[in-house]
């Protein structure tokens, strides 16, 4: 292997890592949010994702996103399985990794934002049909707008990141706005649950939605600072930018709810947090400080407000992922038209306030756009597809019984006392009674 | 014999039992239970979604007594329980036919 840098290397295996810890991490966040008869389903989605998307981007989506370019808009087929990659490296020079490690780093956020998804869709989906669509959508949707956004092959890669030269640091158009509109799609196909609207949906869990978002957010300390691909000062401008930004999105999502209704809530914080987290994704390697926390405070605020949109409209995203994800994905892309400076990263632009004009604001609202219209159809056809084909949603009888006994025969909670916590009548292996 | 069902505050069992061991009542049973009244529930809000809550949690106790004990125990409860505030909860006493304990056999009065 020619000389790689090992600072570099070791950083993004610990990011590896870090990036990893997010999706079980997910997993506690979802399940926590839903009733407790579809805890089990919901942390089943994210780790089922985990398990699909690692062997469909080895096999096939890490060349579609990050091969050879077909007119900026996916990649070629030449590293399937990855066949003699383990003496490959990746990076500009100075800054080589063994191949292998970013491989795994952006696998990491192939498995997180497939699992993203799930949150559209809580309560009320077959479980196969779950692990079908996983496969599907992560190499049909997502591998291609990675390859849009980071598919850097000298101005011959993707068309958002590499023709068109709009920014998206660590995901705004790839993880967030791709898993907000897809997650839109979903809720339409599969419809809303029963219920909806009229039933107190409670979280079930509030302090597993709090450890989630702990994790959630360790997590992101490395998703934003490990796309720097180096262990620089970019990225320490991310870090320190991600950090600042998930703060001020918990204060402003807390005042809002003061405000309008009243009280601040446990959910509120988490909730602010994971927006704010969003937002600076994609802007976190090309805004200063004091840009980081307007679009920390502006994300707070607005997904405080977006997530009630579902209600007026009547779709049923059931954990948020639009209003969150989606939304906060938004705000961060075209942030950075308004707030990126290059003395914050000497390779990214300036937007509005630093004397950058409209042009970058532009070029991000296209690549927005073009995120939004393609995960949404292509996601809407998948879905349909499936829906038509097996079908994507449950019996009313199992919805109303709960997804977790009727699609994994398992009860997330033994709340069983006269019994100390065995089933009565049940028995062990026979099963005989 | 009467059987006596009080559905009272949680935070209150403390001080129902305390009433009791001071007239000499030494057993009850205590269940877990959910319910609502004139005051019904209250809202809750998550991600500003509000939701009317309208089960609130209740303690339920059982005591068997004698009828000449009644008053007392009842009186106990009410004494004890009472917050002066909607949602208290209610007590109330009805006829046992047959009471055995488990143990030796004894029945009625004995049983107590």
């Amino acid at each position: 292997m020619e000389s790689i840098n090992a600072a570099d290397t070791a950083w993004l295996m610990v990011c590896s890592a870090l990036v990893l810890l997010m999706t079980p991490g997910l997993a506690m966040l979802y399940g926590g949010m839903v009733r407790a008869k579809s805890a089990l389903n919901m942390v089943l989605m994210s780790f089922a994702a985990l398990a699909v998307v690692t062997i469909t981007w080895i096999m096939l989506g890490y060349s579609l996103a990050f091969g050879a370019s077909t007119w900026g808009l996916v990649g070629d087929l030449r590293e399937i399985g990855l066949v003699d990659m383990l003496d490959q490296t990746y990076g500009v020079e100075g800054h080589k990794v063994p191949m292998v490690v970013f491989v795994m780093f952006q696998l990491t956020f192939a498995v997180l934002t497939t699992a993203l998804l799930s949150g559209a869709i809580a309560d009320r989906a077959k479980f196969g049909s779950w692990v079908l669509f996983t496969i599907v959508w992560s190499l049909v949707v997502y591998a291609p707008i990675a390859h849009w956004a980071w598919g850097f092959q000298g101005g011959q890669g993707g068309w958002i990141g590499d023709r068109l030269g709009a920014l998206d640091f660590a995901g705004g158009t790839v993880v967030e706005i791709n898993s907000g509109a897809s997650a839109l799609a979903l809720a339409l196909v599969l419809g809303r649950r029963i219920g909806f609207r009229r039933d107190p949906m409670r979280p079930h869990s509030l302090p597993l939605v709090m450890l989630g978002a702990g994790l959630l957010w360790f997590g992101w300390l490395g998703f934003n600072p490990g796309s720097a691909l180096a262990a620089d000062g970019t990225a320490a401008v991310a870090l320190i930018n991600t950090q600042i930004s998930g703060a001020g999105a918990i204060l402003a999502w807390l005042l809002f709810e003061k405000i309008r209704d009243g009280k601040a809530t446990t959910f509120g914080a988490a909730s602010g947090a994971i927006a704010g987290l969003v937002a600076i994704t994609p802007a976190c390697g090309f805004v200063t400080p004091l840009g980081a926390l307007a679009i920390g405070i502006a994300a707070g605020l607005v997904c405080a407000w977006a997530v009630g949109l579902k209600y007026r409209l009547g779709f049923d995203d059931s954990l948020d992922v639009v209003g969150v994800h989606g939304v906060g994905g938004i705000v961060g892309m075209l942030g950075i038209g308004v707030f990126a400076a290059t003395v914050a990263n000497a390779a990214g632009a300036n937007g509005l306030v630093f004397g950058g004009g409209f042009g970058l604001l532009g070029k991000q609202t296209i690549a927005v756009l073009g995120t939004m219209v393609f995960a949404f159809s292509m996601t809407w056809v998948i879905a349909t597809i499936i829906d038509k084909t097996i079908g994507f949603r449950v019996d009313p009888e199992d919805e109303i019984a709960g997804v977790d006994t009727t699609q994994h025969a398992e009860s997330a909670y033994d709340y069983a006392g006269v019994s100390g916590g065995s089933v009565l009548g049940a028995h062990p292996v026979s099963g005989q009674r | 014999m009467r059987l006596i069902t009080a559905i009272i505050k949680p935070f209150k069992l403390e001080a129902v039992k305390e009433a009791f061991q001071a007239i000499g009542i030494d057993g009850m049973t205590v269940s877990e239970a959910s319910g609502y009244g004139r005051q019904r529930g209250h809202v809750e809000v998550y991600r500003g979604a509000e939701y009317t809550v309208d089960l609130v949690p209740k303690v339920r106790i059982e005591i068997l007594a004698d009828e000449s004990d009644v008053d007392r125990v009842v009186d106990a409860i009410v004494g004890a329980a009472r917050t002066e505030k909607i949602g208290d909860g209610k007590v109330w006493v009805t006829p046992v036919e047959r009471v055995v304990r488990v143990r030796t056999g004894e029945q009625g009065h004995d049983a107590i």
